[in-house]
């Protein structure tokens, strides 16, 4: 059980930046993950009241609020048109409904989980996350950015790329963990494909031997899907066995080339 | 402690809480208990609240985040569910009935957004309340059997 003796409600993202700094509080997104964890906290910092549950739309990108929440995601028409659909097939396997009415972006992606469906596509998609500290970085290199530098995740921009997209994950059963994530992007004849749930935090592997150069085609798709299959590194824990992740990745990352096959 | 406020079933409330009580907690507290703990991990769907009209886990959102806005119970939205309750017990759907509570919310969610839902939208939507004694098939069946008595209803009345 989380405890903490106090909550504030930030007014300002400054307020929030400050009070973070602070090692033993913390800040809140929809607190599922946070909530399964023990120990007593300081002061927990809510971001509910900054206007950050938005959806943004300039003419070159989507700025998602960080406390938009995964179901928003789902529903939401226009990224879904961009994504082709994979923004709704990335989230609504997680749990149900009412999780996902709760759970935020901000919290998904900051907690870099090795879990992650929402950190997969976000990473396949090019976007950014904005700290208010650290200023606007590539979800990319946020993954790696170190976890003892407390920030305030503010927003997650995802440009308005032409790019073709598919997301496909394995569960052992309906609404559970993933056993493995797979998101490819491609634009123009370049793909490059983000694995998650490895079980570690999604990695970006790219058509760098261009084995994809001349178009997908059967044969195509199944020499990447080894590529990326054999550069990856696998782990294993309750839900899979390192080689059995090896094996869904293959046949995941084909399948999703053959879906974007014609595009 | 600190003081919070909010609308539950209709009635303005305020209270006294401790900053990391959770709405969970506090509905029960309030003499809500058809709002159950039944996993701990988030994942059974049994503590299902409408807040502000949307479905979400009870036993995951602070108290205090809650304060300010209007929570619903199924203490609050009897009539709501009166009517398609009994469509879902003519299919035996249920045996132990504890995840009936959480159930009927969240179809309640469900038929307010989507009034007419095929059956994979009722099954994708449906997907985080867990029963641990059937198969499910009982509940849709029920749900099936009461959107397509609605039908007839409607159907039957004259046509202008």
């Amino acid at each position: 059980m989380l405890s903490f003796n106090q909550y504030v409600r930030a007014q300002s993202l400054e307020e929030a930046y400050a009070l973070c700094q602070k090692k033993s509080n913390v800040v809140l997104g929809g607190m599922l993950w946070l909530k399964m964890q023990n120990g007593n906290k300081g002061t927990a910092i809510d971001l509910c009241d900054l206007g950050l549950d938005q959806i943004e739309e300039t003419p070159e990108e989507y700025r998602i609020g960080a406390m938009v929440s995964l179901r928003t995601l789902e529903t939401h028409a226009g990224l879904n048109e961009l994504t082709r659909g994979a923004m709704a097939e990335s989230v609504k396997h997680i749990v149900g409904v009412q999780f996902r009415n709760v759970a935020t972006v901000g919290g998904s992606i900051y907690g870099r989980f090795g879990f992650s469906d929402v950190l997969t596509l976000f990473m396949a998609l090019d976007a950014k996350v904005e700290l208010y500290h650290a200023g606007v970085m590539s979800v990319k290199e946020f993954s790696d950015f170190p976890r003892k530098t407390r920030d305030i995740l503010v927003r997650v921009i995802v440009p308005k790329t032409e790019r073709k997209t598919v997301y496909l994950s394995m569960r052992n059963t309906s609404t559970d963990f993933p056993v493995l994530t797979c998101a490819i992007s491609g634009q123009k004849d370049h793909y490059s494909c983000v694995i998650g749930a490895r079980p570690m935090k999604a990695a970006l592997y790219d058509d760098e031997e261009g084995i994809l150069a001349a178009g997908i085609t059967p044969e195509s798709a199944a020499a990447f899907a080894g590529n990326v299959a054999s550069r990856a590194n696998f782990g294993s824990n309750l839900r899979g066995g390192a080689d059995y992740r090896k094996k869904l990745c293959e046949v995941l990352v084909r399948r999703g080339l053959l879906a974007l096959m014609g595009d | 402690m600190m003081d919070i406020k909010m609308t539950l079933n209709g009635k303005q409330i305020q209270a006294q809480i401790e900053p990391d009580m959770l709405l969970i907690d506090f509905v029960r507290l309030k003499g809500c208990y058809s709002v159950k703990r039944g996993c701990e991990t988030a994942n059974c769907g049994l503590c299902t609240v409408l807040m502000d009209g949307t479905p979400i886990l009870s036993c995951s959102v602070l108290a205090a985040r809650a304060s300010g806005h209007v929570i619903d119970t199924l203490e609050g939205l009897q009539e709501e569910a009166e009517e398609f309750v009994g469509f879902i017990a003519d299919q035996g759907a249920e045996q132990c009935g504890f995840c009936n509570p959480g159930f009927v919310m969240n179809t309640i969610a469900l038929l307010r957004e989507n009034p007419e839902p095929a059956d994979d939208e009722i099954r994708d939507f449906l997907a985080g309340n867990l029963c641990r004694c059937s198969g499910y098939e009982g509940q849709l069946r029920g749900i099936r059997a009461y959107l397509d008595w609605k039908k007839g209803v409607q159907q039957d009345e004259p046509e202008f």
